[in-house]
């Protein structure tokens, strides 16, 4: 297993990655006729700076699984940890980057990033740390545009220094770069994998793209239809930087969309 | 065959697209409005006004020399060209309001005090305007002042309780539950119905009518600052809440901020309900105001005080709509595409 090294990040703080549990959990959500599953005895691990993928059909529960995670809801049963100890409400030791960039309209791109650090009391003795999470994705230039002056590409960044500036211990990515033109989506994959080797944490993120799954994690978790059980488990035994071209990468290919049920067209 | 820049510029040139760009030197419409306001101005002058039974209509020469000046005015400014550049900026969007404002005041001139063709107390030609602001302006303007006072005590105090009332329905559930079917069964009551009851509870007429003023302002503010604050996308929050945001840190930099473009469509309407009950309200109670003052006109059939005093309200109701709007437009800069006023 490839374990990123540690450094010091731009905000001058050695970061950790987190320790994730997740332990024989199952999720069911109130309808108004009734219930319906859409987790199903679901146990993984992330270890400390690890970054794993959770790759599966849309609609399959990743997402929920996610949320769970994050602390925004609780699981139905079993149990969600970090560091051994129960996930119950949000922290910012976990940050998400959402599918959506969601950045606040009325606020400036300075501003938007400096919400985590607002929301602590932190950003008066720390203001040096919004500017470096802007320069780390390359958006110095534009902290005082407005999020609607920005191309998509460019909220993602956003996006991602407001999560970054936060020197979180698990950066949770739900399809953050699902929206994106392709060749967007090219440029910010190794720009993940960079930010992720430069700052030691640990990820989780959700994608239904095989591709980008075996580009950035060192696992592959493959789930089936909802409710949601583990089907298979890659590692992609490859170092960083890694070449899309690479032919053991398409062998991995292969085998994942064996697993999804979609290697006829191979 | 290709078409080039060059191409398209001088066929437009040729078919007189370029007309208004080239000749700055002279401007035309201004000269046209002039020669009406000139035309105002002679009527106003030589057309004998008719007799209706009490002396002459006074400021009949103030308001033709009145009109000759503009027109003197306009013609400088249209021959002046470049030299005038500033004015010219800002008359040129009003070019043809400039022809049809004195093209409108040659008619009511005509109908009223050359003609006679309109009943006289009810119908007083534009000079007597003048008449009545220069001898009334001290009654006019103190009843402008406490119609104002009136106004800004009642919709400031209206629209902080229709926010605060908003704002806590939007986020409590609580407090939507208690609070919603009051709003429901009240809020569409008229304020001026409740004015009776107003002037016999309060202590005094003043108070009385502040609080209905903030009444009918609270409500629409109250009801769009709740549906604003109901529906911000649910994801700002999770953001939020991620990035370790505590319940107040969402209500004040979240949900209000979100709301705002909403509460300014209930601040837009409260001052509109606010005009309305204010008018009222001078009229049965209050004795001051620009209401009370229409009111006390009618009792004397001076009807241009009644006029003169309408076109007072006209102008302060817009100013004070334009100015919510211009703070509307300095607290949204982060919006695109709001509608000017």
């Amino acid at each position: 297993m490839v374990i990123a090294t540690r450094e010091q990040n731009p905000a001058g703080q050695q970061t950790s990655g987190a320790d994730i549990g997740i332990e024989h959990v199952s999720h069911w959500f109130k309808l108004p006729n009734g219930v319906l599953q859409v987790l199903d005895d679901i146990s993984l691990t992330v270890a400390p700076g690890e970054f794993v993928a959770l790759l599966g059909p849309s609609g399959c529960g990743k997402s929920t699984l996610l949320r769970l995670v994050a602390g925004l809801e609780t699981a139905t049963t079993g149990q969600v940890l970090q560091n051994r100890r129960p996930i119950t409400h949000p922290d910012p030791s976990r940050i998400v980057v959402f599918q959506d960039p969601t950045l606040f309209p009325w606020r400036k791109v300075w501003d938007n990033v400096a919400l985590g650090l607002q929301a602590r009391g932190l950003l008066k003795q720390q203001r040096q740390r919004v500017d470096d999470a802007l320069a780390l994705v390359g958006l110095s230039e534009f902290a005082d545009a407005f999020p609607h002056q920005l191309s998509g590409g460019m909220a993602q960044r956003v996006a991602l220094a407001r999560a970054l500036v936060n020197d979180p211990q698990l950066l949770i990515l739900d399809e953050p770069l699902g929206k994106l033109d392709s060749l967007t989506r090219l440029q910010m994959q190794s720009e993940l994998v960079s930010l992720w080797q430069r700052n030691g944490f640990s990820a989780l993120l959700v994608t239904h793209d095989v591709e980008e799954a075996l580009f950035l994690a060192n696992r592959v978790i493959i789930f089936s239809d909802r409710p949601a059980r583990i089907r298979a488990e890659i590692k992609v035994d490859l170092p960083y930087p890694r070449h899309r071209g690479d032919a053991r990468l398409a062998e991995l290919r292969h085998e994942a969309l064996r697993h999804l049920g979609l290697d006829a067209s191979w | 065959m290709t078409t080039t820049t060059n191409d398209v510029l001088l066929r437009a040139n040729r078919s007189g697209l370029f007309e208004g760009v080239q000749r700055i030197g002279i401007w035309r419409t201004g000269l046209l409005a002039a020669s009406v306001w000139l035309l105002l101005g002679l009527i106003t002058l030589r057309w004998p006004n008719k007799e209706v039974g009490f002396s002459d209509w006074a400021f009949t020469d103030e308001f033709g020399y009145a009109a000759v000046a503009i027109a003197v005015v306009l013609t400088l400014l249209a021959l002046a060209g470049t030299h005038a550049k500033r004015a010219l900026e800002l008359l040129h969007p009003a070019g043809q309001w400039l022809i049809a404002t004195p093209l409108l005041l040659s008619t009511w001139e005509i109908l009223t005090a050359k003609l006679g063709l309109l009943p006289t107390p009810f119908f007083a030609p534009p000079q007597s305007l003048i008449e009545v602001y220069t001898e009334d302006w001290s009654r006019i303007g103190i009843s402008t002042a406490y119609s104002l006072r009136l106004l800004v005590h009642g919709f400031v105090i209206g629209g902080i309780v229709g926010f605060l009332v908003g704002t806590t329905i939007g986020w409590s559930r609580v407090a939507g539950y208690w609070v919603h079917p009051v709003l429901r069964f009240l809020g569409p009551v008229p304020a001026s119905a409740l004015l009776p009851l107003a002037f016999f509870f309060a202590p005094s007429s003043y108070a009385a009518a502040v609080f209905l003023i903030a009444l009918a302002t609270s409500f629409p503010v109250t009801v769009l600052t709740w549906s604003g604050v109901a529906s911000v996308n649910k994801s700002y929050y999770d953001v939020a809440r991620t990035l370790g945001a505590s319940e107040w840190f969402l209500i004040l930099r979240v949900a209000i901020p979100a709301a705002l473009p909403q509460v300014f469509v209930g601040l837009f309407m409260g001052l509109g309900a606010a005009f309305s009950v204010l008018v009222v309200a001078e009229m049965m109670g209050v004795k001051a105001g620009l209401g009370w003052y229409l009111q006390w006109a009618q009792g004397w059939a001076a009807y241009s005080n009644m006029y003169a005093a309408l076109i007072v309200m006209a102008i302060l109701c817009s100013s004070l709509i334009t100015l919510l709007f211009k703070v509307r437009d300095r607290a949204l800069s982060w919006q695109k595409g709001t509608v000017k006023w």
